[in-house]
């Protein structure tokens, strides 16, 4: 096969010292910003773009390359740890990551992710070479009526992040959308809900937000003693290593999680967060004790973080293929082949292929490397659980706010930062959960977006939202998924499980 | 006066530029690009971070990012910071002349110091290439026939595509106001929307659609600017006979408030570095045309930008 003589090819280029190198930099950066709060790849791609300049062509963009995948990994592990998600594609690993961090099952609650993000990586990158030129076939057929769909059915697994109360999850989540509101409006260039404030134009930063309802909320809220109960936490309980139980619930859910983000990633419009919501909803209605979901339930944590890096190979499609940009990362990393006088599209894999090939081939070893550097880490991690609790969550205010002004440094930010922390302090105390807003925020102006452009194009025929079979499809998924569960209850009343999600936060 | 023939003599010796170079470049600056990382102006500041520095002509240049609101966000912070200040510039552009008119922006350019205009990017007209419409005409055929029925993929609201299509509207005498123009957050999806045949057409960067085309999987219609680019095989609009110009010009600006020495002195470390191999090429590079204008000229260009813009914007619905 012709591919596989190319990927051999691209390896002889990959396992080169210097590309090792660099991929190596690239990983190990890529962690670190993961793992600080605000400070995200397109960030520091964006920054480190200048001093590459002079660097050769492959050897860069493996690094960044190897930038993007590392802080995919490293999302992870503040949301785990310590409630406080450093990127939007993993706020929602902080819903049953952290509650297994509290009962000393961190260790597990990282090697499930970690693993699962070197699966979804690797299968996700073998989908890259050997599927593109289909998967972004089926990526370009998505309209604006079936983006809508998407975000229908989307908005319809919200539910599943809600905790016991649907009332206050749905405040929690028209919260969200009133936030999303904020800025220009894209389609009419109007500005909406800024108050004149040149600062909110263009709109809430979903990072800050994201920073601020849960790491800053939280550190308000255990500051005021919300916390009454004195809840221990237990840095390790058990085995450090994930047992034979948790390997089994994970497996499936690392592989429904790749198929889930991968092609969700692909998409111009999809973005790593909305592939994580639908594997956690996935999980929780697959799982076999769904009771346990908002406990801790591993499933929860090994779905949405395959997804995300699924999603981050997924990007690459588009990017190598077409020259599409489909995250802020890939639109640099543009920036950063037309540096070199190199235009991504269906000519790259013509005239470069050395350098394709080449930049596929040490994805797959940049995955093996974080699989390496973030294995023995774990230990190292939850470690921190044990640090006094006044000093953790001193440092954790410090890094957020570290993190948000590095990445804009604004006091408009750094207000908005503290207020919406005030914000997350108030949900908590009154037990509204809080992925719902971020959610919101994030779901809302992309549903907006796509219908008006939808209506726009058909010139006010609403037709076009069920144009096409993918876009009912999803649709009638999204109608089952948000009546089904009440008929259910309605024909069997005495059977009807309970909802025993808790307190989330 | 024998002095002054040999130094006149030397100046011309050494090259002009030299000359003026030695005697006033400042020894530092600061740039801001008024944007995120990454995007237009701060590549244009970073590009002039680079050739100042490499070729020595300006030691130590910084680029800070103040993000926000097409520019205006950095621009006020600007305006009030550097008031004075002859070492610290800011880029800027077309679009923040827009956004600063839509957003009734308190601060505007004439809060600061213009002083050139430095690259220009042409937009590209471009529909799939199974599209029935084959040239310009027969897109503004099919535009006169029924504004609605032609939809456009491109940039931002009130941003320069959509000034574009408005003005292209405008003069083939169609109602500004019935174009049915569909914005996207960037280059990228829109591109998406027109290789996937969502739209009747697309506007956007020449460089965004080069791949594309050259892959013979979309046909460019025309080009906006008012030459022809020697890479790219399409007519200028005006060739099409739609009189129309609009391209993507970025600037830079010194502080309010400086001397007029100062202002001369910036101008000629400007000129300086436009006129380098380095600054040549990273315009290659990055496909930038060299539409270099300064000092009375730019300013007196910038005023009946902001004049034309205005009028756009109402004519389009925008402004209001």
């Amino acid at each position: 096969m012709e591919t596989f003589q190319f990927l051999a090819q691209g390896l002889s280029v990959a396992l080169q010292l210097d590309n090792l190198l660099f991929g190596l930099v690239g990983v190990t950066l890529g962690t670190a910003v993961g793992v600080l709060p605000g400070i995200g790849p397109a960030l520091t791609v964006a920054l480190l773009l200048p001093i590459t300049f002079k660097l050769d062509p492959a050897g860069s963009l493996i690094m960044f390359a190897g930038i993007y995948y590392g802080s995919m990994y490293g999302g992870s592990t503040t949301s785990i740890l310590l409630n406080a998600p450093g990127e939007s594609a993993s706020v929602v690993t902080a819903l049953e990551g952290n509650k297994m961090a509290r009962v000393g099952r961190g260790g597990p609650a990282l090697a499930t992710a970690a693993i699962g993000s070197f699966v979804a990586g690797t299968i996700a990158t073998i989908g890259l070479a050997l599927l593109a030129p289909w998967v972004v076939e089926f990526a370009l057929a998505m309209g604006p009526g079936e983006y809508f769909a998407l975000m229908v059915l989307a908005f319809a697994t919200v539910s599943a992040a809600f905790g016991d109360s649907t009332l206050r999850g749905l405040t929690a989540l028209f919260l969200g959308l009133t936030l999303g509101l904020v800025g220009i409006d894209l389609q009419s260039g109007q500005a909406r809900l800024s108050f004149g404030m040149p600062d909110l134009f263009d709109g809430i930063e979903v990072t800050t937000v994201a920073v601020a309802l849960f790491a800053v909320g939280e550190t308000l809220f255990i500051a005021c003693g919300g916390d009454r109960t004195q809840e221990t936490i237990t840095p390790v309980k058990g085995s450090l290593w994930m047992s034979r139980e948790d390997w089994k619930r994970s497996w499936k859910p690392w592989l429904r999680g790749t198929i889930i983000g991968f092609p969700i990633g692909a998409m111009p419009a999809g973005g790593a967060e909305i592939g994580t919501f639908l594997s956690y909803a996935t999980e929780k209605q697959l799982a076999k004790n769904p009771e346990e979901f908002g406990h801790g339930a591993i499933e929860g944590v090994a779905g949405p973080e395959a997804a995300n890096n699924a999603s981050a190979a997924g990007t690459l499609v588009p990017l190598l293929t077409l020259g599409l940009p489909t995250s802020a990362t890939a639109a640099i990393m543009l920036a950063g082949f037309q540096q070199y006088g190199l235009q991504p599209g269906p000519l790259l894999f013509v005239n470069r292929p050395e350098l394709v090939w080449g930049l596929i081939a040490s994805l797959f070893i940049a995955n093996i490397m974080l699989l390496v550097l973030n294995l023995p880490l774990i230990g190292l991690w939850v470690r921190v659980l044990a640090i006094p609790r006044p000093w953790l969550y001193g440092g954790i205010l410090t890094f957020a706010t570290l993190g948000t002004l590095g990445a804009n440094p604004s006091l408009v930010e750094l207000g908005m930062l503290l207020l919406f922390g005030l914000m997350g302090y108030g949900l908590r105390r009154f037990g509204y959960p809080i992925a719902p807003v971020v959610v919101g925020l994030i779901l809302g102006p992309l549903a907006e977006q796509q219908l008006r452009r939808a209506l726009s194009i058909s010139q006010g025929d609403p037709m076009i939202l069920f144009g096409s079979p993918m876009a009912v499809i999803m649709l009638s998924i999204a109608l089952i998924a948000t009546f089904g569960p009440l008929l259910w209850r309605l024909f069997k009343p005495e059977g009807a499980p309970s909802s025993l999600a808790g307190n989330e936060d | 006066m024998l002095h002054r023939i040999r130094d006149s003599v030397l100046g011309v010796l050494v090259a002009s530029t030299f000359a003026t170079m030695a005697a006033a470049a400042p020894s530092q600056l600061s740039i801001m690009a008024p944007a995120a990382p990454g995007g237009g102006y701060d590549q244009t500041a970073r590009s002039i971070q680079s050739v100042l520095q490499e070729s020595k002509t300006v030691p130590n240049v910084q680029v800070t990012n103040v993000p926000g609101a097409g520019g205006a966000v950095g621009l006020a912070q600007f305006a009030n910071n550097a008031k004075g200040d002859a070492t610290q510039l800011i880029v800027g552009g077309y679009v923040m002349v827009g956004a600063l008119i839509a957003n009734k922006s308190p601060v505007t350019l004439d809060n600061v110091t213009p002083l050139a205009r430095l690259t220009g990017e042409s937009d590209a007209i471009v529909v799939p290439v199974n599209s029935p419409l084959k040239t310009m005409e027969d897109l503004v055929k099919a535009l006169k026939a029924d504004p609605g029925k032609v939809s456009w993929a491109g940039g931002s609201a009130g941003g320069v595509d959509h000034i574009a299509v408005g003005l292209i509207a405008k003069k083939v005498g169609v109602d500004p106001t019935k174009i049915n123009y569909v914005p996207y957050s960037g280059g990228g999806e829109a591109l998406a929307a027109i290789l996937g045949g969502q739209v009747t057409a697309g506007i956007s960067g020449v460089s965004e659609f080069e791949g594309q085309v050259a892959a013979g999987k979309l046909r460019l219609l025309a080009i906006t600017g008012g030459k022809r680019l020697p890479n790219v095989n399409a007519p200028t609009l005006k060739e099409s006979g739609v009189d129309v110009e609009v391209e993507n010009w970025r600037m830079v600006a010194a502080a309010p408030g400086i001397t007029a020495a100062q202002k001369a002195d910036l101008l000629s470390t400007i000129e300086t570095m436009v006129k380098s191999e380095g600054w040549k090429k990273i315009l290659t590079s990055k496909n930038w045309a060299d539409s270099y204008l300064a000092g009375d000229a730019f300013a007196t260009y910038l005023k009946n930008q902001t004049a034309d813009t205005t009028q756009v914007l109402k004519d389009i619905g925008v402004l209001k």
